[in-house]
């Protein structure tokens, strides 16, 4: 392959698109054909570099200077500038919202300090659309060292790596695998659980969408430990970018011959296809992700049998998240010894983290199992934006449950057995989504939106999911519209275990966590809507919304911006909202450019 | 999006014939599953007509009563025709705790439709999903196949407009 003196990387995944990725990268061909710099400089586009929040983006290597925040006409200034004129562009780079400062180089910024690059590594360097681009960064060089060694080894190698499932779980990976590997009964298959549906989580996504051909050399070298012979990738429709790169990805491998009969010429018949789930969150769990890949609806079933017995079409089946699959290929490349010394004695490896929510620094983050939650918030997460206080986190999805503040030198950890900081909390660390809540989230609020999204998501075959996610949905409507009463309180407790201890699936079980951590830290909070009060003035029932005579500037725009004509006065003099005729839809707060209006809770 | 600019059908005749035969055909020949052949319906024509179904079901011998059993269970599939554009609102964590809600309040003012309906001009859709996962630039609108984050209501009137004028 042709050698280039400098590269430049442009991030084309969901988030940087979205932001105008696509245009950076374009404009860029452009001026480096304009200026005739096409021999010495090649624009690569990648995935995700998981700093999502400053795109779009681009870096310079081999200097590594990042410039964030792009516009397309930036473009042409860093080519004259920069390329052609050897200097940097200090106004582009990224500046530290808490230092101030600005940061040249990518490496020296915070936010990527803190990281270590395993299972992440490969994202944002290669182009996930071209094969070639995995090759020359030693991609196939794990299934290669794989085919030399007899399956027992690969299992052993797994397990002796101590990985366990990144999916939530936590199971370990080698002993699932020594599960099927067992089962004389053919064919055998393999899923790549790729069905993210719980909202706040994107690390599955990125990985489809930057490093797709690890996933599929990860089940490669899975199928040939277990003797599975076809593979299923389950991708969620709301993902199409990454569906679509998983697809690609696995064309390609086949046209390089690491998919189909005889790869590689050892023997080994394995071969991959795409299955779009479609929009239900419950399909995340395995046996109603195996139902819905046979076309039927997503509902669970109690295990066992478990997959690795009767999985799909009634054969041993191994699932694996996307994260473990992508892991697979490094563990087998860096020697499973070296990544059981990563993170701690109770788990190995590192943690793959989604961080966003009122936080300066939002991405996708790959820590060593182990970090306490205070370095993922203010060392990488540069702590929350406009000087607000930090409130809690919320961890693990619908699933979880929120950590509030005494708990940040808490570690993370991914065991789920002896899950011993983060369960203990009453959160589960899940797949990995990570959402900091400042002052202004109301966390009766958040338990009802979780408790909503589940019961919306509930499958509805067995009871104490279907009914009692209502039950609780309904004590917190009344809740948040200071209805409540204490007895609703206790009820809602009383409730909260039932569902735990009595659901079919995981769904159900998991559901009541977020009740019963707010519950637990947040106990007042719930206490003061039953009295009235929104302390953090969100729930539309206990606020009103007011205009300092103080602040107004006589504008207009916040009437201007009212649909139920609430808001009346004369221009250049303080304006008033009628509160009887105010349908608290927020317009005019967001829209008030001198924050002149502001909100009251407690009656008056 | 072309699909989705044709009048609503009320009988098979309104209906793409070639394209339901080729849905069928792809269906028989790959040995699909009821999943696959309903997503590829809802991708044809935009959403799932009830006459298609019903042609589909007398076809490829599955139930009607279980195809219905399946579209209703995955949020993926819609039953009406929609808009020319549909908005679709997300409404994951990061997107809740930032505002998505003030979004569809200001959606809801602006066009007069709540989620799952469509405007009398058919121009525009709303629909509310559970997560798209673009956290980290929340919060998040897709219009059709396009992107939008770290929207507010004042950037959102604007991006409205545009397609108003498209």
């Amino acid at each position: 392959m042709k050698k280039y003196e400098i590269e430049i990387i442009v991030c084309c995944s969901t988030g940087c698109i979205s932001l105008g990725g696509q245009e950076i990268y374009d404009e860029l061909v452009r001026c480096i054909k304009e200026y005739n710099l096409d021999t010495n400089v090649k624009v690569k586009p990648t995935g995700c570099h998981g700093f999502c929040q400053t795109g779009p983006r681009l870096l310079i290597n081999p200097e590594g200077v990042l410039y964030v925040y792009l516009k397309k006409s930036d473009v042409k200034t860093i080519v004259e500038q920069h390329l052609i004129g050897g200097k940097i562009v200090e106004k582009l780079t990224y500046k530290d919202p808490v230092t101030k400062k600005t940061v040249q180089k990518r490496d020296d910024i915070n936010f990527y300090k803190h990281q270590v690059s395993i299972t992440t590594n490969n994202c944002g360097k290669i182009n996930p659309e071209d094969i070639n681009d995995y090759l020359a960064v030693g991609g196939y060089e794990s299934l290669k060292k794989v085919l030399t060694m007899e399956p027992e080894q690969v299992i052993q190698e797994i397990k002796t790596s101590r990985l366990r499932g990144k999916g939530g779980a936590g199971f370990p990976t080698g002993l699932k695998w020594s599960f099927l590997a067992q089962e004389t009964s053919t064919p055998k298959y393999l899923i790549c659980n790729g069905d993210e549906g719980d909202p706040g989580a994107f690390m599955d996504r990125t990985i489809m969408e930057s490093d797709p051909q690890s996933i599929v050399e990860g089940m490669i070298i899975g199928a040939y430990a277990t003797g599975a012979t076809s593979g299923f990738v389950y991708v969620r429709a709301e993902k199409p970018l990454a569906a679509s790169r998983i697809a690609i990805a696995i064309e390609q491998a086949r046209k390089h011959g690491y998919l189909g009969s005889n790869i590689l010429n050892s023997g080994l018949n394995f071969d991959i296809q795409v299955r779009k789930g479609a929009g239900a969150f419950v399909c995340g769990e395995e046996t109603a992700l195996m139902s819905s890949i046979l076309g039927n609806r997503g509902s669970p079933r109690p295990r066992p049998p478990y997959p690795a017995k009767s999985g799909l079409w009634g054969k041993p089946t191994n699932i694996n998240n996307v994260k473990t699959w992508a892991t697979i290929p490094k563990i087998i490349d860096m020697s499973a010894e070296n990544y059981a010394k990563i993170g701690t004695a109770d788990s190995s490896g590192t943690a793959i983290l989604c961080l966003s929510g009122n936080i300066n620094n939002a991405g996708l983050i790959e820590i060593p199992m182990g970090t306490t939650i205070r370095t993922v918030v203010y060392d990488i997460g540069g702590g929350c934006p406009n000087g607000k206080k930090f409130k809690a986190i919320q961890i693990g999805g619908p699933s979880g449950g929120c950590i509030p503040e005494q708990y940040l030198d808490v570690k993370m950890i991914d065991t789920q057995i002896d899950f011993k900081s983060i369960t203990t909390l009453g959160a589960i660390m899940g797949s990995g989504g990570l959402i900091v809540l400042d002052e202004s989230t109301c966390l009766v609020d958040m338990a009802h939106y979780f408790i909503k999204f589940t019961q919306n998501e509930s499958c509805g075959k067995c009871v104490p999911c279907r009914i009692g996610t209502r039950k609780m949905l309904h004590i917190l409507d009344k809740i948040i519209m200071g209805q409540g009463s204490y007895e609703d309180l206790d009820e809602l407790e009383s409730l909260a275990y039932t569902i735990k201890n009595a659901s079919l699936c995981g769904l159900g079980q998991t559901a009541p966590n977020p009740i019963i951590s707010t519950l637990k830290y947040f106990r007042d909070e719930y206490e003061a809507h039953i009295k009235g009060i929104c302390p953090a003035l969100v729930c539309k029932n206990l606020i009103t919304y007011h205009i300092s005579a103080e602040m107004c500037v006589g504008c207009g725009i916040c009437a201007k911006n009212c649909s139920v004509n609430a808001i009346t006065g004369e221009l250049k003099k303080t304006f008033q909202i009628d509160t009887n005729l105010c349908i608290k839809c927020g317009l005019c707060f967001s829209a008030c450019p001198k924050n002149a209006i502001y909100k009251k809770t407690g009656g008056k | 999006m072309d699909d989705q600019e044709k009048p609503p059908a009320s009988t098979m005749s309104g209906i793409d014939k070639s394209k339901l035969e080729e849905i069928i055909r792809d269906y028989m020949e790959y040995d699909g599953n009821a999943l696959t052949i309903l997503q590829s319906v809802q991708e044809a024509f935009g959403y799932l007509p009830f006459q298609v179904v019903e042609h589909l079901s007398e076809k490829i011998g599955i139930p009607l009563g279980k195809m219905y059993g399946i579209a209703t269970f995955y949020a993926q599939f819609k039953f009406h025709q929609r808009g020319k554009y549909i908005i679709q609102i997300c409404d994951g964590t990061a997107c809740h705790v930032k505002g998505s809600m003030l979004l569809e309040e200001f959606i809801t003012q602006e066009l007069g439709i709540h989620p799952g309906e469509t405007t009398r001009d058919t121009l525009f859709s709303l629909e509310k999903v559970a997560c798209f996962g673009c956290c980290a630039i929340a919060p998040v609108v897709f219009i059709n196949k396009d992107v939008y984050g770290n929207l507010t209501p004042a950037k959102l009137r604007r991006i409205l407009n545009k397609y108003r004028k498209m």
